[in-house]
């Protein structure tokens, strides 16, 4: 008997190569740090502020209710308007993006398009629209229609793209046109899921409308931005507790429609 | 018995009124919204004209100005994007412990994590970056701080989705050999969630980089900044090529994200 044999190799060996990825990691961090300037003291000073920022902030001010609710109400047109155009054009939009329902050509491009209405932050497609369109809703509504094409036509084609070709082909047996195709064999199986993603994207459509103010797109931004600037910290936790509360308010009722519609 | 139901129905009555319910409440709220918004329509005949003497006004676009400005500018906006994630991943890590019930039986501890984790998505990051510009004052340290706190919902929340979904055999086969928890975690979560963990971590970042690209505009650093005052200067042609520039970086960060997500996945 000597003792139990360790001839099984060790089941948690070093791997060498994560290890020099941590590493260069941890010199990457160290270098950034340095070169933007960032120190202790820099952030206890802040720390500091903070403090202060918070008392002023407290309790939060209600008495302008009339300004905040403009701008509220503002914001959720905005929301209601850019979501409704949006979705509806990215119903055709993905179906153009759909590659097993359109030639390459077709479908490739289209996801250049929708590629392109992506990759920019809604706040400076924002700024492009404001000053072609000029400040006021306007400019926000045509700035989330384009964000909602980006996000909603990407999904809904992918979505489109998963879809069981059994029905396809039966209504096609029957004779039916290629629109009696889109609407009896592939929307009733993706409505559920479309119901899915627009609920989502008038979520983020409406966090976005009361972002986009503060570059001058209308909504409850512009004036959190301007409580911002006239130091009306007290004003300022009104519009985001109101904010919050809108928006935990909207959570709760999408959850509701997506139980009616599946 | 052979009897053909010749009256199928898809959804019963109480659905379908349910539906027709939702769909009334749209219509009303956006017909509401068509006649209350303030739009004025001749601004929007005047969109296209508008628009193209914008992007004639941007080109030629002002190759020159890349790297006075700009090429240090998009550097420091990778770096408070990375270091914001970084950030993010310290602070979520215990939260989304904290909210997994593989790991933590006490409902009230997952109260508390939750309040945190949706407190900090609701807020938008432009917002995060307001308080903090007014905390910090402007520079590189409220970005990557507003970019943190933007993130420690999403990386808190879809880290504790992951560590509720670990199959408890490994936990229990190490917990039978009296293993102390840092090993528990260390050899039978981690292996679990790491794919996760990587991809969460990744798809961030490639967030992120988006986001830190407009936080300047709020005087949060990065090349929001350089934006920004190109924009009050109405220098259009800097601005294409910061705009450019933007795209590009954009770009790469989501290509060097997919590739990585291939390797590892």
């Amino acid at each position: 008997m000597d003792g139990i044999k360790h001839n099984y190799p060790n089941p948690f060996p070093r791997n060498w190569t994560s290890i020099g990825l941590t590493l260069l990691f941890v010199l990457y961090v160290i270098y950034s740090v340095e070169a933007m300037g960032l120190s202790w003291p820099r952030f206890t000073e802040g720390l500091s502020h903070a403090g202060d920022l918070l008392a002023r902030m407290v309790p939060p001010n209600f008495t302008r209710w009339s300004l905040l609710l403009e701008g509220l109400i503002e914001s959720l047109e905005i929301a209601v308007i850019s979501s409704s155009i949006g979705i509806f054009l990215s119903l055709f939009v993905g179906l153009l993006a759909a590659r097993n329902f359109m030639p390459v050509f077709v479908s490739s491009t289209v996801r250049v398009f929708i590629a392109l209405c992506r990759s920019f932050h809604p706040v400076i497609i924002a700024i492009l629209f404001v000053k072609s369109v000029g400040f006021g809703p306007l400019a926000g509504i045509l700035t989330l229609i384009t964000a909602s094409i980006g996000f909603i036509a990407k999904l809904f084609a992918e979505a489109i793209e998963e879809i069981s070709l059994k029905q396809v082909e039966a209504i096609r047996a029957t004779g039916a046109s290629f629109s009696s195709i889109i609407l009896f064999s592939v929307l009733p199986q993706v409505f559920s899921r479309f119901i899915g993603f627009a609920t989502y994207q008038f979520d983020s459509n409406l966090r976005n409308s009361t972002m986009i103010g503060i570059v001058g797109a209308g909504g409850l931004g512009g004036t959190l931005f301007s409580a911002f600037q006239r130091f009306d910290y007290d004003f300022v936790a009104a519009i985001l507790i109101t904010t919050i509360f809108v928006i935990l308010v909207w959570e709760f009722i999408s959850i509701l429609v997506r139980r009616i519609f599946t | 018995m052979n009897q053909i139901d010749y009256h199928w129905e898809r959804f019963t009555l109480k659905q379908r009124l349910l539906r027709y319910i939702v769909y009334v409440c749209f219509v009303s709220a956006l017909f509401f919204s068509i006649r209350t918004v303030e739009v004025i329509p001749e601004f929007f005949y005047d969109a296209p004209e508008q628009m193209m003497d914008l992007f004639s006004r941007m080109w030629p676009m002002e190759f020159e100005y890349y790297p006075q400005t700009i090429h240090a500018a998009i550097i420091e906006t990778l770096n408070i994007a990375t270091l914001g994630t970084l950030v993010a991943l310290l602070l979520a890590l215990p939260l989304a412990l904290m909210s997994a019930s593989t790991i933590v039986s006490y409902s009230w501890v997952h109260w508390i994590a939750r309040f945190f984790l949706v407190s900090s998505r609701t807020v938008n990051s432009l917002v995060w970056a307001l308080l903090f510009v007014a905390v910090f004052g402007p520079g590189v340290i409220s970005g990557v701080l507003a970019i943190a706190f933007r993130s420690i919902g999403f990386i808190g929340k879809l880290l504790g989705e992951a560590l509720d979904e670990v199959n408890m055999g490994s936990v229990e086969a190490l917990k039978a050999t009296g293993a102390p928890t840092i090993t528990i975690l260390m050899k039978a979560y981690w292996p679990q969630v790491m794919p996760a963990f990587f991809s969460i971590i990744l798809f961030r970042w490639d967030i992120n980089v988006r986001e830190s690209a407009v936080l300047g505009l709020v005087g949060a650093g990065g090349i929001g900044v350089v934006l920004s005052d190109s924009m009050n200067l109405f220098q259009w042609r800097q601005v294409s090529i910061a705009l450019l520039a933007i795209f590009a970086v954009v770009i790469i960060a989501e290509i060097i994200v997919v590739n990585i997500r291939k390797k590892l996945i």
